[in-house]
């Protein structure tokens, strides 16, 4: 009940308690009330024994108000039940038909999407005749459309999710794959949603009978009230206001259940303040980042994730430096924290974060760094507006930063995209991001990077999306880039292969540390750590002995709420012994290792 | 053991041909490895022997004869994405039994399940958690129980390891070969990793822009390759590995 957890959610479920109270028990309790006549007591104002004053035969008014709730409501339930059952039907039908047929009742469903919602139920209303029944399958199926359309959306998505597939494959016919997969995945937002309908009936039916199209005398729900007070309103307004009240605290009630159970976002909790401000530390020289004591937490559900617990490293002036890991072990928080993409409730610490010679530690640091960071990720597709055409993205850097006209910016974007080696710049510039391939993309999202003078290029993953051969091609693309503007590279990559053939020094990192840090080129043969070397013999290559199991890592990466205090590797290490269980060992001499000594061996 | 065979299967979508006059057999217990970069229609070669892509031309057996299109196939797939390929709200257990041909007892059902599970190295303790319990490569290892649970003749993995670390992709690369040796499992591997292919794969085929362009044993196509398009793949990765 993460709904309970919100203010809305509580005000908004007792309200819904109360209200189906009263409409189970509102006939037992106030029933004989509401049915005394008493005609020395007509149309009477307010009182201390009436309420809200009495009707034309002198019935008491409030408890008619809270007798009447039970039709009320369950009028609204059958009305968003049929709502809902035929929308799922209509919703669900284009995947047990045919294609064609599914097609039309799509479309048909669009058609009546469309349509005034309040024409349709009258159009109904005539059609089924006056009368609480007609009433409640006019606004039924007036709703009908907007719950197929929204079923149809959820069932597309599941239906296009594996398990369906290989369910369809093991046999499992449509209907019952409709059944067992597809409804349990879609339950909860359609229940929610025909929770805030079910307020936007209650609404629409009391218009309905007050309209006098609705509930009929001598039955009578909060419509008919209404209906019945208006008569004297300018005399008796609560008469009139009454039912209508009631009407609209039932309907939020509803509104307000459904949008708290919609809106619950998964439970975080805060973080703790932060300890004593790190101790400053000064830059090493020569670095185009420099980096002392990064922790990043994350205010995580089961509480805070670790994702970074303390990472020193250096990216010296035009070198390249790669970070290898298994996902999950920081290598992306590092990167974001680099570039200074992080912001509360993630908390970012440092003794010193330098990049480019401004420390990110401090304020407004990120905007004075300028064109002389660039970054590149994995999925350029969300790394650029969708509905932006690329030249004017990538000119909006220059004018941004360097205060371009917007003629110049564009014509350097144009430029920068042939650097980049995309043919016809001039025309792609004028495309959108989807007209380019996952490839092209990427070397826009470079390009972009070259429209400054960048001095550090971060680029976590940028061939992962890719093909080998456009891998290739990507990966040229930066060596040459870093060849032409002598900018320092940080590339992060799962991928050891990438790393090796591109960087000078490697960080291998595991559970939000470095574990160890070695050039590219000792990678495969001299790596200290038992990690490093199980992560190195888990690659085949077109060399791997094809006589032989591959080698494996047995276990789980650390769960990052629960980091042990020894090394976070011990136990899925050969090595390990209590003491390695006991005592985190230190980065020393570009290794985190107790026994670095003995595996180098 | 059985043979599935693609007889000159094309798909077509509108004007669009993802596959054109595509030939190639699995043979009997054998592996053989698919390769191609993404969009080439390697997966939608895959998805045309289960009926889950249109064939426009040509046919599909297995055995001599077509391969079913409803109903349980006789020909089972294991999919790239391990966060979609298992149904979130069923547990490993459930999802296992469904796969199953025939109707089992509860107790027969439990040792089939722990049968299965036993042949993918996961615990028998697996079968009661849901999917989100699960790391990706214990995923991947539960779909490949699911498809074994339909007791099929022929296997088609599309990337099933893509999506996995370097850690765990050894663990489920070792798992395939395993099964092939102990069931005698024919299989269609489709990777675009080359050195995963040559690793698992007896046979492999070379596939770019809807046809195959080479096809023959692995060591005869990785080491002596004929066609522009083979060297040119080959040449990517020699070249990331030549350090
Ligand atoms: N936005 C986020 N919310 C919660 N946890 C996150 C978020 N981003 C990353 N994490 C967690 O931080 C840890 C490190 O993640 P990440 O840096 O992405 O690893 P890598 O890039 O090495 O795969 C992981 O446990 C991950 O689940
Ligand atoms: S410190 Fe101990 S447990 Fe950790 S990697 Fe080294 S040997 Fe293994
Ligand atoms: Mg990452």
């Amino acid at each position: 009940m993460r709904a309970l957890r919100r203010p809305v959610g509580v005000a908004g479920l007792g309200l819904l308690a109360l209200v189906l109270f009263v409409a189970a028990f509102g006939p037992v309790l106030w029933g004989e009330r509401a049915t005394v006549v008493d005609t020395g007591d007509l149309l009477a104002g307010p009182s201390a024994e009436h309420w809200i004053g009495t009707d034309n035969l002198g019935r008491d008014l409030f408890a008619r108000v809270m007798v009447a709730a039970r039709l009320s409501i369950l009028l609204a339930l059958a009305a968003t039940a049929i709502s809902l059952v035929l929308g799922i039907a209509l919703g669900a039908a284009p995947m047990l038909v045919g294609r064609r047929l599914g097609r039309l009742i799509t479309s048909a469903v669009n058609v009546l999407v469309a349509f005034p919602g309040l024409l349709l139920v009258l159009f109904f209303a005539v059609v089924f005749g006056v009368g609480a029944r007609g009433a409640a399958l006019a606004v039924g199926l007036a709703g009908a459309p907007a719950f197929a359309r929204l079923c149809h959306t959820l069932v597309a998505a599941v239906s296009e999710r594996d398990y369906v597939a290989a369910a369809r494959i093991a046999g499992v016919s449509r209907v019952r794959v409709l059944l067992r997969h597809v409804l349990p995945n879609i339950a909860e937002p359609l229940i929610v949603n025909a929770t805030m309908a079910a307020g936007g009936v209650l609404l629409t039916f009391a218009g309905l009978s007050f309209l006098g199209l609705g509930v009929q005398a001598p039955s009578y729900d909060w419509g008919k009230l209404m209906q019945d007070g208006l008569n004297g309103i300018y005399v008796h307004p609560l008469a009139a206001l009454g039912p209508g009240i009631a009407v609209v605290l039932a309907g939020l009630a509803f509104n307000l259940t459904g949008e708290a159970f919609a809106a619950a976002p998964g439970r975080t909790r805060p973080l703790e303040a932060a300890r004593e401000p790190a101790a400053r530390t000064a830059p090493v020289a020569g670095t185009s980042l420099s980096v002392d004591g990064l922790r990043v937490t994350i205010p995580g559900p089961a509480g805070p994730i670790h994702a970074v617990r303390g990472v020193t490293f250096t990216v010296g002036d035009g070198e390249a430096v790669g970070v290898v890991g298994e996902s999950g072990s920081g290598k992306s928080v590092t990167a974001l924290a680099v570039a200074g993409l992080l912001e509360p409730p993630i908390r970012v610490d440092a003794n010193h974060l330098v990049v480019a010679g401004e420390d990110l530690m401090a304020a407004g640091a990120h905007r004075r760094l300028g064109t002389s960071l660039a970054v590149v990720f994995q999925d350029p597709m969300t790394s650029f507006n969708p509905a932006h055409r690329v030249g004017p993205q990538l000119a909006e850097v220059s004018r941004f930063h360097q205060g371009m006209s917007r003629k110049a910016a564009f014509a350097r974007a144009v430029d920068r995209l042939r650097a980049v080696r995309i043919g016809e710049p001039g025309r792609r510039a004028r495309q959108y991001p989807f007209e380019f391939s996952g490839g092209m993309r990427q070397r826009a999202m470079i390009g972009m990077g070259l429209m400054g003078d960048p001095r550090l290029i971060i680029a976590d993953e940028p061939t992962t999306a890719l093909d080998v051969t456009v891998q290739r091609q990507v990966l040229e693309l930066l060596a040459e880039v870093r060849r032409d503007t002598g900018a320092a590279l940080l590339l992060i990559s799962h991928d050891v292969t990438v790393v090796t053939d591109v960087c000078d020094r490697v960080l291998v990192m595991y559970a939000g540390r470095v574990v160890e840090e070695l050039p590219a080129k000792d990678l495969r043969t001299l790596a200290r750590h038992p990690y490093t070397r199980a992560l190195v013999a888990a690659v085949p290559d077109m060399e791997t002995d094809l006589n032989r199991p591959l080698a494996v890592i047995p276990g789980l990466p650390v769960d990052p709420t629960q980091v042990p205090s020894g090394c976070a590797f011990a136990p899925r290490c050969p090595f390990a012994d209590d003491h390695c269980r006991a005592v985190a060992p230190a980065l020393v001499a570009g290794v985190a290792c107790h026994k670095s000594a003995e595996v180098g061996r | 053991m059985s043979v599935l065979s693609f007889q000159e299967v094309s798909v077509r979508y509108g004007a669009h041909t993802v596959l054109d006059d595509v030939s190639l057999e699995v043979a009997a217990g054998q592996t053989v490895g698919l390769v191609g970069e993404s969009g080439c229609g390697k997966s939608t070669l895959a998805r045309a022997a289960v009926g889950l892509a249109p064939v426009t031309g040509g046919r599909i057996l297995l055995d001599g004869r077509p391969v079913p299109n409803r109903g349980r196939r006789p020909v089972q797939m294991v999919f790239q994405d391990p966060y979609s390929s298992l149904d979130p709200r069923m547990t490993v257990g459930e999802s296992i039994a469904e796969a199953m041909p025939e109707r089992l007892g509860k107790k027969a059902r439990q040792a089939e399940i722990t049968r299965l599970l036993a042949l993918v190295h996961l615990d028998a303790a697996r079968a009661a958690d849901i999917p989100g319990r699960l790391s990706g490569g214990q995923r991947q290892r539960v779909a490949l129980a699911r498809a074994l649970a339909a007791r099929p003749r022929v296997i088609l993995a599309d990337e099933i390891t893509s999506a996995l670390d370097v850690s765990v992709q050894g663990a489920v690369l070792n798992l395939i070969r395993d099964m092939r040796r102990d069931l005698g499992l024919s299989m269609l591997f489709i990777s675009h990793n080359l050195a995963v292919v040559r690793y698992v794969a007896d046979h492999v085929a070379v596939l770019h822009a809807g046809r195959i362009v080479e096809h023959g044993p692995t060591a005869r196509v990785l080491g002596a390759p004929q066609h522009e398009y083979t060297r040119h793949l080959l040449a990517a990765v020699s070249l990331k590995e030549q350090k």
